[in-house]
């Protein structure tokens, strides 16, 4: 007997507590990101030092750095940095890391292997160790730091996908289209792509938390993100040398790097729940 | 007093959706030694009836209705007294013998598992045992195969273990849920065989499970037909056969493809699908796809009526069912 | 059998060929004369040359390479430019420090794995498994560099029971380092522990859902006989690949942690040895890690085929 599948995208959507609080965290997470482009409640950029130090204040909600930069300020903005950084990262795991994915999957043989042991073998490389040493051929910077967190997400995609497509390939209305002559090309547009997407935006919402976090850690070395551009890994590291003055302001940046990381990871358990309820089944 | 009493035995799972009945007012009874066959499409509740005897529904079933094994009420009994029923007084074979079987244990050590924990057996004793179990449900080279891991048997050797296992201890009762669908059909006919001469031999109990009417006329001495979740003729194997009454068993019975019907023959079908668990309707299941469908039968449940010798019924519209035997209810 | 380990070493031994390569091409790369690095920027071209020669560099690149490999087999890894001394005696001292916390992580975060995995498992649904969900999501969130800070202020500056950064040296005694040690092995252990705990019970739950679990009940054994005689040893399969994953990934990524509690490991010689243009500390360090994570997913091969006899049979 079939249970009813009357179950709408949107009663999913709305049943999923994850997806529901990952989503909008996230979506306050943006809308910081948005705001901080046109308006910060105090100043980002300019350093005042007769301003240092101050404790919270309706002025400041949560004080003031060793620069007297607002540090409500300095969070917000840094959530456009961090989301810069894992939608760019991201997108070029993604689309660099499905196509060899797809690729793989598709044309088998030797270029599978070429592709599978590439990325095998990036996986020897610890995570870290690869962005630092990426950052110190190319120089510190945001910019750098984005391409070598993506160029980490290249092969993590292009196995996901290369795995669930060749699930799909060796369904049988895929062998049916391909008994009926349609070439490879258009089979992976049509029939592989589409039954692949749920669990590729899955993957890239975690991944996306992961690059935030590695961002995080590039920039706490100094790696990443430079000054004056706000970034909540670098004010981690300004703030640790005066931990014990302003313990404080050690927790405000990596409360924030923890908030978003946390949406995220929700938001991609929800989706899970809500795009395809085979992938959650009833955990 | 019969082996096993089923009264009015209801399953429902409860999920997102609503509360869905799998099982409703289920009436079952087998004698020692009987074989009793189950006969029904995918999704008529046949298993879950299964699994409800064991005590091995999902986290989200309850039970209500009375399962009298010996005159215990089954579902009465706490999980501990339960685990000493399974595998010793009750064994159950499934329908997957490539998946039903622990892949990172040896066949030998899994027919030892029942032993060791119901007799009470030692490791070397309970060894000798599962070679002879081995031997009986004719694997070859019982002494080499007891080492042997799942993956290195086929289904139809594997589901030979899964008989072995089920009946290390001598139950009273054998559960066989479609236990050769997913077998070569040259096999089948030697499993069924296997069990029929254990079951004889043992003085076992038998319920043999199918969608499969071939399956269930040779090997059976009374059927159940179930729908919906409900038994909806039931009787001795020859009663059944020789005259199918309820709608439901004429479908079935006229949906099966037979030989001489000729090339432009089309195949006769039931029209519709199994309904939907969660919107059952409040009298006959099968209303909706009833040729003889009226009023009385969306909103009663029939109770079953006895044509002759305990073959029973239920339906509203009996006589005009009876009447389309010989025209065919459906074309 | 034979045929499975066989294959396995030679893939082992193709990557760290490959690895080498790799970096030492990176490094190749990189700009940045060592000589220059060294000398200083005032430094004469003479000075920069003479210097050059004496370290090597002015070797055409494939000899510079066969030397760094048979200097390898041979034992030998050369000196550090920047502070000449012996390779080896750098990276010994740094890994006195992270090899230790990588081992107390290590076992932290899988003792807490295990029990929190097994325990949510066990009690699926209910509101002990939700809320240690809850928390677990929570562990994964957290920087662990964060952590590490959080940790500092709370049970170093607050309670004072643990120090609040350092390393005295074995030299001082046992559990003089351990103490140095347990702070950033919690901050560790807490991210890496909250991944394997999710693992560790999702692949519990998606055994418990195998049909041969359902053929043991149905033989009569209890929820808990079932959990240990025939889950685990089928779920510890993946978990397995995880933790080695882990502990290969401990050793590199304890770089940002020793950082936070001034811990001179292996991660800051390598940092170090990046600004330095000290390229020979670089390319053998990183060889060494990358080295360390392969043999590590070799001996995880290795016990998958001793715990899945499906992949004895098989040349997998």
């Amino acid at each position: 007997m079939s249970i009813s599948s009357s179950n709408s995208f949107l009663s999913r959507c709305a049943h999923s507590r994850s997806f529901v609080v990952g989503g909008t965290i996230t979506a306050f997470l943006l809308l910081c990101a948005l705001v901080s482009l046109f308006w910060t409640p105090g100043e980002v950029i300019d350093i005042v030092i007769k301003n240092r130090f101050f404790p919270p204040s309706s002025a400041h909600w949560l004080g003031t750095d060793q620069f007297g930069r607002d540090i409500l300020s300095l969070l917000m903005s840094g959530t456009q940095n961090s989301i810069t950084v894992g939608v760019v990262a991201v997108s070029i795991g993604l689309f660099a890391g499905v196509s060899l994915g797809l690729l793989a999957s598709a044309q088998r043989g030797w270029i599978e292997e070429m592709i599978m042991r590439f990325s095998d073998f990036s996986f020897a490389f610890p995570a870290i160790l690869s962005a630092i040493m990426i950052t110190a051929i190319l120089g510190p910077g945001g910019v750098n730091s984005i391409i070598a967190i993506g160029i980490y997400n290249i092969p993590v995609f292009a196995r996901l996908t290369r795995g669930s497509a060749n699930a799909i390939w060796a369904r049988e209305y895929v062998m049916a289209a391909r008994a009926s002559g349609k070439d490879k090309f258009r089979i992976t547009i049509e029939h592989i792509l589409p039954n692949i997407l749920s669990i590729l935006i899955v993957q890239a919402t975690i991944q996306f938390a992961i690059a935030i976090l590695a961002e995080a850690a590039l920039s706490y070395l100094g790696l990443g993100t430079q000054p004056p551009f706000p970034s909540w890994g670098r004010m981690l590291n300004e703030a640790q040398t005066l931990m014990f003055l302003q313990p404080m302001q050690a927790v405000y940046p990596g409360a924030a790097i923890a908030f978003a990381v946390f949406g995220l990871n929700l938001l991609g358990d929800g989706l899970r729940d809500v795009l395809d309820p085979r992938l959650s089944r009833k955990r | 007093m019969p082996l096993l009493e089923v009264n009015n035995l209801t399953v429902s799972l409860d999920i997102s959706a609503g509360p869905a009945r799998a099982v409703r007012g289920l009436n079952l009874s087998l004698e020692k030694g009987e074989t009793l066959g189950i006969v029904g499409e995918s999704g008529c509740g046949k298993s879950m009836t299964a699994l409800a005897l064991m005590g091995l529904l999902p986290e989200n079933g309850t039970t209500s209705g009375k399962i009298l094994l010996g005159g215990e009420n089954l579902p009465d009994k706490s999980e501990a007294e339960m685990c000493q029923i399974r595998g010793n007084r009750i064994a159950m074979i499934f329908q997957e013998p490539m998946t039903s079987l622990n892949p990172v244990h040896t066949v030998g050590r899994q027919i030892m598992e029942p032993l060791r924990l119901h007799r009470g057996l030692s490791k070397a004793e309970a060894f000798t045992q599962a070679v002879r179990l081995l031997d009986r449900v004719g694997l070859p080279n019982p002494e080499e195969r007891v080492h042997a891991y799942p993956h290195q048997l086929s289904g139809g050797q594997r589901q030979r273990v899964m008989i072995a296992i089920a009946l290390s201890c001598s139950p009273d009762i054998l559960i066989a849920d479609e236990p050769t669908t997913a077998l070569d059909v040259t096999i089948q006919d030697q499993i069924l065989e296997l069990i029929q001469s254990l079951v004889d031999e043992e003085g076992m109990a038998l319920i043999l499970i199918s969608h499969d009417l071939g399956i269930i006329a040779e090997n059976t001495q009374k059927v159940a037909v179930m729908y919906g979740g409900t038994v909806v003729e039931s009787g001795t194997t020859d009663q059944i056969f020789a005259h199918l009454t309820h709608p439901y068993t004429q479908g079935l019975f006229a949906a099966m493809p037979k030989l001489g019907t000729g090339r432009n023959g089309r195949l006769v079908t039931i029209a519709g699908t199994v309904p939907d668990l969660i919107n059952l309707p409040a009298g006959c299941t099968f209303t909706d796809r009833c040729p003889l469908a009226s009023d009385i039968c969306q909103n009663t449940a029939p109770a079953p009526s006895d044509m002759q010798d305990n073959h029973l019924v239920a339906c509203h519209h009996l006589a005009e069912a009876i009447k389309g035997q010989s025209k065919g209810l459906y074309k | 059998m034979s045929v499975f380990f066989a294959k396995r070493f030679l893939t082992l031994v193709a990557t760290l060929i490959g690895a080498s390569i790799v970096i030492f091409t990176v490094m190749e790369i990189l700009p940045g004369d060592p000589a220059l690095v060294i000398l200083g920027i005032g430094a004469t071209d003479e000075a920069v040359l003479t210097l050059t020669k004496e370290l090597g560099l002015d070797q055409p690149p494939i000899d510079r390479y066969f030397s760094w490999i048979g200097g390898i087999l041979q034992g030998e890894l050369g000196n550090s430019y920047a502070y000449k001394v012996p390779v080896w005696e750098l990276v010994g001292r740094a890994l006195q420090i992270t090899i230790p916390l990588a081992i107390l992580s290590m076992i932290l975060s899988v003792t807490l794995a295990l029990i929190v995995g097994l325990y949510a498992a066990a009690n699926h649904n209910k509101a002990s498994d939700v809320s240690l969900m809850g928390i677990s999501q929570l562990g994964i969130s957290v920087p662990n560099f964060w952590l590490a800070v959080l940790l500092i202020l709370f049970f170093a500056v607050k309670l004072q029971w643990f120090p609040a950064g350092g390393f005295p040296g074995w030299e001082e005694g046992f559990w003089i380092n351990i103490r140095a040690l347990i702070l950033p092995a919690i901050a560790l252990a807490t991210v890496q522990g909250a991944i394997l705990a999710r693992i560790t019970r999702s692949s519990v739950l998606d055994v418990f859902r195998e049909d041969f679990v359902r053929t043991a009940r149905a033989k009569g054994l209890s929820q808990r006989s079932t959990l240990w005689l025939h889950v685990l040893r089928n779920a510890m399969i993946p978990v397995l690949t995880v933790m080695g994953l882990q502990f290969a990934n401990l050793l590199a990524g304890t770089v940002i942690v020793e950082n936070v509690f001034y811990m001179p490991g292996l991660g800051s010689v390598v940092l170090k040895a990046i600004n330095n243009r000290d390229t020979i500390v670089v390319e053998n360090v990183v060889l060494m890690l990358a080295a360390m994570v392969v043999i590590t997913n070799f001996i995880v091969d290795i016990l998958y085929a001793v715990i899945d006899p499906r992949l004895k049979a098989h040349d997998i």
